[in-house]
């Protein structure tokens, strides 16, 4: 199986072409629910991270809620 | 009567209004932020003592290898707080719009009403995090016309204050000093002249003092002014004792406003006597 280079939260990364947004946060152990995904400075709907998949080129940003004022 | 009666006897010519903004009514004045607490217990625990029911939040990137598997969102009680998505670290429009539809998406899943708000902030400068005037107009424009309803952090210039109300701001919030300087309300005279530009035609438009509170006088000294909100955090999360400056703050903001509807007497140059002038057995020196 073939494999894609993406940048995830500013990290170089080859994964698995078939790779789900769903399953990028699954192997990270991120709660879906407390973050937003966007992909090439677009947000992904929540409804699409089962079916979409990462293509070569990614820049894909994972983002939660933390401390601020 | 007990002091509580006559309280009640008297509350008529002082009742309050909660603090509305944004279509959302607070049973609080204070918002506060949820940064630089020691521990996220302390900070759970700061929040309730402080009475707030409002809270900012910043968007960051997920941590991805050293999570220690807590989220911040596991410490605030959702149905209890409203969240206010900041978007603290930015330093131009685009970037300021790109977060805060980030920061939108994640509390519409977390179905918090927060969702279609932001505390707009657009920094010029790391050294003073004072706003830039420029991009934060622009942001403000670009996310009004994005359906948010904009809080946006601004300096204390009375003339700025009026171009993002203009532009749509919900409400505008003024930095009594730099962000977490902790200096209060360096200039009280430009949130006087604010407070009544923004209010004159518009008495209900909120104005909430956002930065530079360093103790619990400075809340008091923002509601004396007039000031519908105060928002801070640093005074607090950095205190010897957070819980009890959180205590302290809600009792000052309680002060403040009810010195406010209460009307402060004018300052005079020359003292008048509290004691009657007639009937003195004294004799004056001169």
């Amino acid at each position: 199986m073939s494999t894609v280079t993406i940048e995830f939260n500013g990290n170089e990364e080859e994964v698995d072409e078939a790779m789900t947004i769903l399953d990028l946060l699954e192997r990270s152990g991120v709660e879906p629910r407390y973050c937003a995904v966007e992909v090439n400075l677009e947000i992904v709907p929540r409804s699409h991270y089962a079916s979409q998949c990462v293509k070569e080129g990614d820049r894909i940003e994972v983002v939660t809620l933390v401390g601020g004022g | 009567m007990t002091t509580a009666d006559i309280i009640q006897a008297h509350a008529g010519s002082i009742a309050d209004a909660p603090l509305s903004v944004a279509g959302k009514t607070l049973a609080s004045r204070l918002i506060l932020g949820t940064g630089k607490y020691d521990t996220n217990e302390l900070m759970r625990d700061s929040l309730a003592a402080s009475g707030s029911d409002c809270v900012t939040v910043a968007v960051r990137r997920e941590k991805l290898y050293d999570r220690q598997g807590k989220n911040l969102l596991d410490f605030i009680d959702l149905k209890k707080y409203t969240l206010l998505p900041n978007t603290a670290g930015c330093f131009n429009a685009m970037d300021a719009v790109r977060v805060a539809r980030l920061g939108r998406e994640i509390l519409r899943s977390l179905e918090n009403p927060g969702a279609d708000w932001v505390k707009l902030e657009v920094l010029g400068d790391t050294k003073t995090l004072l706003p830039d005037p420029i991009a934060t107009l622009e942001a403000c424009k670009r996310l009004v016309d994005d359906g948010f309803q904009v809080l946006c952090y601004t300096s204390d210039c009375p003339i700025m204050a009026v171009r993002l109300k203009d532009a749509g701001a919900a409400s505008v919030m003024p930095a009594g000093s730099p962000i977490g300087s902790g200096q209060g309300i360096l200039n009280p005279n430009n949130l006087k002249i604010i407070l009544e530009y923004l209010k004159s035609d518009d008495p209900g438009y909120p104005v909430i003092v956002d930065a530079g509170v360093g103790t619990a006088s400075d809340v008091a000294q923002a509601f004396e002014l007039g000031a519908d909100g105060v928002l801070l955090n640093t005074a607090i999360a950095h205190a010897r004792n957070p819980v009890g400056m959180a205590t302290a703050v809600r009792h000052a903001a309680i002060a403040g406003r009810l010195a406010f509807l209460s009307g402060r007497i004018p300052k005079r140059l020359y003292a008048t006597a509290s004691s009657p002038e007639e009937g003195l057995i004294t004799s004056r020196p001169w």
